[in-house]
């Protein structure tokens, strides 16, 4: 479960990105996120992740209460949530197998496993047969596919994707949406991140609206509305 | 129940020792494939430490021969103490004793007037009129000696303090040849040797931080390149070591590569040099020394290179890793 008690995140004294956000999400339920550029949806995910540090309020995520996570136990929060990030953030210097075997190297998996690990989550994600690819020949497509496929290799029980169909074409952002689904029917928490109006109303999930760093919507089984 | 409790002990070491070697051999593979697939990035710089290397082993060789130069000419510097004919065995004696305790005195040598004589005629063998003189003298005019030579030519004037208390110059025959004109000429002797020596010494302290500098800088350069990666693994969730092992492992190779190369190529430059020059000497630098001393040190220098190589690439990693692994702690 994750659980947000007015959180609010501020950034250089700026106006805060977020503005005491209360928020509840059960084990696996399947949320969208969507607002505007700026909204602050990646700034939540960013705070999930322990990537940045709320200013106030309380974040605590499977039980673990991120004030008192000490800096040397965060890698073993960020191995029990899987992230699918904007940038893909994949490492340039492995191919595609390596990269989706590395999340497994960290949490110490054998060879063996990883070898019947990764095959099988680079099916899920179609990417069968490009194992041996580098980053910098695979489309934008097939760099966000192997994203998600490092993501989900290591069985998150939280998987956080922000914008993961951004820079895909509709047919290829929904077959990322259809894995995503796969993923939490086994019994993942998704949290998802989009612009894209289209999936928000076709998979008819709960959709929480960000707007200026505050929630304004937050509806069961809803379709998108203009912010 | 014990030995069920020692098995599962057992076992669990046994895993926890397995799982630590296979950690360790993954870093070492990715350490290796980071090498080989940043290849042009290694290249420069594996050339810089090639350079900075070179420059510290160029250095050691000249200051090794500097030094050498210097305890030649030091050697060669000592003080003769002409004795009067007329002082008994035991001054004599005592005298040797006081000067071989004194702090500056490296060695003394008694030489008595017959060995004083014979040096003396050896020295003049072809000068004629010196050796019919000292037959015709009948007595023997040369006084015996004694040879100190000092620890330092530095030290010279404490021993020249001692020879000049009256009751040690009531000893002697004649003025110590540490005196004149020759006292002069050493003194400079000594001041330039010190002088050569400490140039020596600061050239190393300076050449040798300055490398320090360009090997850490160009590999913290090279880090940076990839701090998006190092980042990357740090989301996700890779432990601190899991993600500087590779480039410790990676600036490690750097410097074997480089310590090989710049150890290779002064032993070229020296092959080359004693073809071509036939072991000369370039003012105060002996070529052939040189060489010589590189030879014979073969495996302290090849320890050195490759401790400097290694160490400061493995620090630098370490170093400049660092910064990037950090997590947020602002609020």
């Amino acid at each position: 479960m994750i659980v947000l008690d007015r959180v609010t995140k501020n950034y250089n004294n700026k106006s805060p990105a977020l503005k005491k956000i209360s928020l509840k999400i059960n084990a696996k339920e399947f949320v969208v996120i969507i607002g505007k550029s700026g909204a602050g949806k990646t700034t939540l995910l960013r705070l999930l992740t322990r990537e940045e540090r709320q200013t106030s309020g309380k974040i605590v995520v499977g039980g673990i209460d991120y004030d008192k996570l000490k800096d040397r136990n965060i890698p073993m929060l960020r191995r029990r949530i899987g992230v699918v990030f904007q940038d893909f953030k994949l490492l340039p210097n492995k191919n595609v197998y390596e990269n989706v075997a590395f999340a497994l190297e960290i949490v110490g998996k054998t060879n063996a496993q990883i070898k019947k690990t990764v095959p099988r989550v680079l099916e899920i994600v179609g990417l069968t047969g490009k194992e041996k690819s580098m980053p910098a020949q695979l489309s934008g497509g097939e760099r966000q596919r192997v994203a998600i496929a490092r993501s989900i290799a290591r069985q998150p029980k939280i998987l956080i994707a922000d914008e993961p169909t951004g820079n895909l074409d509709p047919k290829n952002a929904w077959d990322i949406i259809k894995v995503l689904e796969k993923i939490n029917k086994y019994g993942t928490t998704v949290l998802l991140t989009t612009h894209n109006q289209e999936i928000v109303n076709k998979i008819k999930r709960r959709v929480i609206t960000l707007k200026d760093g505050q929630v304004v919507g937050d509806h069961a089984k809803a379709e998108y509305k203009h912010t | 129940m014990v030995k069920l409790l020692e098995i599962t002990l057992k076992r669990s070491i046994n895993t926890r020792n397995m799982k630590i070697s296979m950690t360790f051999g993954r870093i070492l593979k990715n350490g290796i494939q980071n090498f080989l697939r940043n290849i042009t990035l290694a290249v420069a710089a594996i050339a810089v430490m090639t350079i900075t290397l070179t420059t510290i082993l160029i250095l050691i060789i000249t200051n090794a021969t500097l030094n050498n130069t210097i305890s030649q000419i030091n050697n060669k510097i000592d003080i003769s103490v002409y004795l009067k004919d007329s002082i008994t065995v035991q001054q004599k004696d005592t005298l040797l004793t006081q000067l071989k305790n004194l702090s500056e005195v490296k060695s003394v040598k008694y030489i008595s007037k017959d060995q004083a004589l014979a040096i003396y005629e050896a020295q003049n063998a072809g000068n004629k009129t010196i050796q019919s003189a000292t037959t015709a003298l009948g007595i023997n005019p040369i006084p015996a000696t004694i040879n100190i030579t000092p620890i330092t030519p530095n030290q010279l004037e404490g021993i020249k303090q001692f020879l000049d208390e009256p009751s040690v110059v009531a000893l002697q025959a004649t003025n110590s040849s540490y005196s004149g004109a020759l006292q002069t000429a050493i003194n400079k002797i000594a001041k330039t040797t010190r002088l050569l020596r400490e140039i020596g010494l600061i050239s190393i302290i300076v050449f040798g931080t300055t490398s320090v500098l360009i090997i850490f800088n160009t590999i913290r350069m090279t880090i940076f390149n990839r701090r998006d990666e190092i980042q990357t693994m740090r989301l996700l969730g890779a432990s601190t070591w899991y993600i500087k092992g590779p480039y410790v492992v990676e600036n490690i190779i750097y410097g074997i590569l480089s310590a090989t190369i710049s150890l290779a190529f002064v032993e070229i430059m020296f092959t080359t040099i004693s073809n071509s020059l036939q072991a000369s000497s370039f003012g105060l630098l002996d070529i052939s020394y040189s060489q010589y001393y590189f030879k014979h040190n073969f495996f302290y220098m090849l320890l050195v290179i490759f401790s400097i190589g290694i160490i400061i690439g493995a620090g630098s990693a370490l170093v400049a890793t660092r910064r990037y692994l950090k997590y947020k702690t602002k609020r």
